[in-house]
Formats: structure tokens, sequence, C-alpha cells
């Protein structure tokens, strides 16, 4: 095989650089065999930046705005007549991890569904990796790792407006971004392996927000305890990752007091959820990026 | 890519497929073709939709699983070594799939480090490929600024981030304007002579006699015929063609009357085709016979031409 002059063509001129390499085939794909997920990640966050600052706005403004209407306003009310039914602290430190829980969770339910459809129908942006050393795994785990790093910023924005408010008296509140990171891929790797099974966009995501993501916000122990909802509705919670992860977070911001069998409890579920969503949407990446 | 990258004994043959078959349920797409390709050769699978082209290179692209057969890229066969195989090949698919919300160059810069490439090779080499799909002036718009042509060059420099020797081509200027094909063949063209191997599917006679050494005719995912553009012109039809169009209700009934003139008569609905070695002295011959065709037409014989006498159809439906 005789060497290639494009380079060397394209740089031709009394100023010209030396020719680029690139590496050889063979190092692009070992290094694409460790890295992949990592590289699809980049792309994923490039595309974020392009509207970062949407991003940023909404992660300062939606705490700020949901813990002054709830945790100021509303709590006027709720601390002077039934304190007793939060466990003793404030509305406020009540409601705070709830909310970054949800807000994560908010954000898995947008940013596992449309950015997916895009991929494999809409724009078909997957593909065009998919003809690169990437493997559809890859592609999977970077779009996931982007989206993680998202939860994490937007969590610790999160956390620390809460702080400010006060509504994380212990010194484990830090921990509370890693439980909604958590929480996020929890509600998220399924809900993408559920997306990424898609074929024709028939309004399924609206669906999904309206009879899912509502529901389970309302009734996860969100604004008020579990306990004080009837039996028959109860269940919701039990199965939610909003509920798991928020229990959780009220563990790790004001010392809520639960059996530690509970507590395990929690974390095996989210992190089951989250494995069990991670399986199903490699294999549905695998299956239809093969065909 | 040097030597040691390619191996201390490069292949005769890039790729080779034998028996390849895909079947989608009942549906056979490819069906048991074999050919091979040799390092710098510009090949190409000529064929109308649906003939399997596009399944072909994806299974050479390392992207689509075959159902049964061989198939070698550099060697390597792309179901056991995906990444290996898909780091060798530029691909330029036949929908773009450039990220629209990234800016022109970021789109190369971002491509480029799917292959693990340094941004130090990278911001470089990004300007070069620009210039060279002569959109340097355009290199921090967003790509939907760009026209379907710019599009389409920008995802054949986009294909050359990591120098392939093997650039995979799916039906690169379909929906171009003219100016804009010519323009890409121009670019394609320097590759060929820069010894890049391309793999071109196309359903356009023109851009597979401009562009390839070597053609497979394929239809219904079957190879029909192999060989050179003028060979397969040579084997499969007359030097020259004679058009002649009487009107579409008089087309038909007017062929008898045009039998023994040339060596052969193709009556479609919208024109007779008589293929002749002389054009001239068979427009002769009809004008002698007292037939006065509406307008005629003597051109030489094109692979669309060895398309219709293979298949009995037409390239473009």
């Amino acid at each position: 095989m005789t060497e290639p002059s494009f380079a060397k063509d394209l740089t031709a001129g009394p100023t010209a650089a030396p020719p680029l390499r690139a590496h050889s085939p063979e190092v692009s794909a070992a290094k694409a065999r460790r890295w992949g997920a990592f590289y699809y990640a980049e792309q994923v966050l490039r595309v974020m930046k392009g509207y970062g600052w949407s991003i940023f706005l909404y992660s300062v403004g939606q705490p700020a705005a949901y813990l002054f209407a709830m945790g100021v306003g509303l709590a006027t009310l709720v601390d002077t007549n039934t304190a007793e039914v939060f466990g003793g602290v404030s509305y406020i430190a009540f409601i705070a991890p709830a909310l970054l829980i949800s807000a994560a969770v908010m954000t898995a339910a947008t940013e596992f569904t449309f950015p997916v459809m895009d991929g494999f129908k809409w724009r078909r942006v997957y593909y065009g990796p998919h003809a690169s050393p990437l493997t559809p795994e890859q592609i999977a785990g970077g779009q996931i790792i982007a989206v993680t790093i998202r939860f994490l910023l937007q969590s610790v924005i999160y956390f620390v407006i809460v702080a400010m408010f006060g509504a994380s008296p212990s010194g484990w509140g830090w921990a509370s971004v890693v439980v909604a990171t958590l929480a996020g891929l929890s509600f998220g790797l399924p809900l993408m392996a559920y997306a990424a099974s898609i074929k024709e966009d028939k309004g399924q995501f609206a669906m999904v927000m309206r009879f899912i993501v509502m529901p389970l916000f309302l009734f996860s122990g969100t604004f008020f305890p579990l306990d004080t909802l009837p039996v028959l509705v109860r269940w919701i919670g039990w199965i939610s990752p909003i509920w798991h992860g928020t229990e959780l977070g009220r563990v790790m911001t004001y010392g809520y007091d639960e059996s530690p069998v509970l507590t395990i409890i929690h974390v095996v579920f989210l992190l089951g959820l989250a494995w069990l969503g991670w399986v199903l949407t490699k294999r549905q990446f695998v299956r239809r990026m093969g065909q | 890519m040097s030597a040691k990258a390619a191996g201390a004994t490069p292949p005769q043959y890039v790729i080779t497929a034998e028996d390849l078959t895909k079947t989608y349920g009942d549906v056979t797409a490819v069906d048991g073709i074999s050919f091979s390709v040799p390092a710098g050769e510009s090949f190409g699978l000529l064929g109308p939709n649906g003939a399997g082209k596009s399944t072909t290179m994806k299974m050479i692209g390392g992207v689509a699983q075959r159902t049964s057969g061989s198939l070698t890229i550099m060697g390597l066969d792309p179901e056991q070594h995906g990444p290996e195989v898909r780091a060798h090949l530029g691909v330029v698919p036949q929908q773009d799939n450039l990220d629209e919300e990234l800016k022109v160059r970021d789109n190369l810069l971002v491509y480029g480090r799917y292959f693990g490439l340094p941004m130090s090779y990278l911001r470089p080499k990004a300007d070069e490929l620009l210039e060279f799909a002569q959109l340097t002036d355009k290199a921090k718009s967003k790509v939907d600024a760009l026209s379907g042509g710019m599009k389409r060059r920008l995802t054949i420099a986009r294909s050359l981030i990591n120098e392939p020797r093997i650039l995979l081509l799916d039906e690169p200027t379909t929906g171009l304007d003219p100016q804009a094909r010519h323009i890409l063949w121009d670019r394609l063209f320097r590759l060929k002579e820069q010894g890049v191997t391309l793999i071109l599917t196309t359903h356009y006679m023109d851009e597979a006699e401009q562009l390839c050494d070597r053609i497979i005719v394929v239809d219904k995912g079957r190879i029909m015929a192999e060989g050179s553009p003028a060979s397969l012109i040579r084997d499969y039809s007359t030097r020259e063609v004679l058009e002649l169009r009487f009107g579409s209700e008089r087309n038909a009934s007017i062929a008898g009357e045009l039998e023994g003139i040339g060596e052969r008569l193709e009556t479609l609905p919208d024109r007779v085709l008589i293929y002749t070695h002389d054009g001239e002295a068979a427009l002769e011959e009809v004008s002698a016979r007292g037939l006065r065709p509406l307008t005629s037409l003597v051109r030489r014989s094109s692979l669309e031409d060895v398309f219709l006498r293979l298949t009995g159809r037409s390239l473009v439906d």
C-alpha cells in the first residue's frame, strides 16, 4: 500500500507545516475499545454546552423558586400546624431533599427520551459514531456518562441553594448530590431502554411525563410523608425511585431516623433499577444498530 | 499509514466477500454475492433502489451482521473485529447524520475524537479538510445553515478525519444539483488519485462511469455483471444508440416497423432504442422506411443500456 499523500498535498505551499499524520487504525481501535464511551460523552457534553446557559438558569431558578414558594411560603402554614408530622424538622428541611431528587428525575425524563429518539430516528446522530470504531454499547454508555455529569452539576447547584436556605442541617448533606444522581439514573435508564425501543413517535414521551413522572412526583413522599397516604396508593411510593431517593436523601440531609434495613433497601432498589435499565438499554442499542 | 500499521505483508485485496447474504425475515436483501477489491481501486456497486447496495455497504462497514457467507476487510472479519475494521474506514452514509447542533468545524473535531485522535492533530487537520471541502468560510456556522451540497462535502470531510485508506460512499450525490455533484466528483477523483480505495454505490450511471475502475451491476441482491464501465458497455451493448420518440401512444405499435434496423431493439413506454454501431446510418434507414419520429437522438451507449439489457428495467425508476 502506498503512503498517503493526501495530507501533504493539502498543506503544500510556501508556509507548509510538517505533514500531519493520524495514528494507525490499530491505535485508533485500541483507544476506542478502552475510552470509546468517554469519547461519545465528550460529544454529548459539547452539544449540551450549546444550551449551557439554559441548563444553568434552570438549575438555579428551579430550586430557588420551589424552595422559596414551598419552604418559605407554604411552610409558614405547615410548620405552625403540623410540625410533628415531619419528624420534628422544619417543612423546608423535609421537602428540600425531595425536591433535589425530583429535579434529577425530571431531568432524566428529558435527557433520556428526546435525545435518544433524535439519535435513532429524527436526526440519526447515533449512526455517525456507529460508523467509527465506537460500539453501540459505548454510544449508550457515553450518553449516560454525559447525563450523569449533568445530574451531578445540577444537584451540586441545587444542594448549595438548599444549604443557603439552611435546609440541610446534617454534615452528610452533600451526599444527597450522589443520591440524586443515582435516583436520576435509576429512573432514567429503564426509560432510556424504552425510548430506544420506540420506532414511531406517537406522543409516548408526553404520556410518560403525565402518567408516570407526575404521579411519582406527587405520591412519593415528596410534600408529605408516604405513610399519611391511604395504603391503597402507598405502593406508588414503594416502586418509585423518587421515594427511595428522597428517603435516602433525608437520611443524609437531616439524619432522618429510619431502620438501617430500609436504608439498605433504598440503595439496593436504586442500584438494581439502574443496573436493569443499563442491561436493557445496551440490548436495545445493540439490536437496533446491528440491523 | 505506515508499513508496520498495514502489516508486514499487506493483503492483496482490501475487501473480500464470498457468498455474502443478508436476509430480513422473508426478504433476501443480498443474495450470495462475491467480489474482491484490491487496494487503490475505485469499485462501484451499480443498481436501482432496493438492489441491496446499501445493505452490502453496511456489512462492509461493520455495522450490519451478515446472515451467511464470509467477509474480510483488511484481512479482518468485521463481526469479530468491528472497531478494528471501522478504524480503517471512512464512511459517507446515504443519509447525512451530521451533528446539526454543533458548528461545522466542531463536527470534524468531535468525529476525530471517536478515533482517539488528539486535539493537537485534529485542529490543523480539521482546517485542512475544511479547505479540501471548500467550507473554510463556513467553519463557524451551524450545520443546519449549510446547503445540501455543503452538508455532503462536510460529511465527506468528516469521513477523512482519520486518513482512511478505504472510503465507503453510499449514494454520495443523490439529491444534489448538477453543479454540486461535479464539485463532489472532483473531490472524490482527487482522493482516488491519492490512492484511496473508493467503494461506491450509485444508481447514476454517469457517476459510475466517472469514478469507478470496476463495477458490479446488482439487481435484487444478486450480481448481474462485473467489469470496467467500458468493458461492460462493450460486452452488453453496442457502440451507439439511436433514441426515437413517436409519442407515448405510438412507440409500441411502430416498433414492428423498425425490425431489422441495428442489432437490437428495445421498446420503452416513452421511446424506442435502437442499438447499433452506427447511429446516423440507422437514422437514415428509419427515414428511408418513411417513418417520422417526433424526436431522434444518436448517443454513445452507457451503463444505463447495460442495465436495461441485463434486467429489462431502467436504473432510475
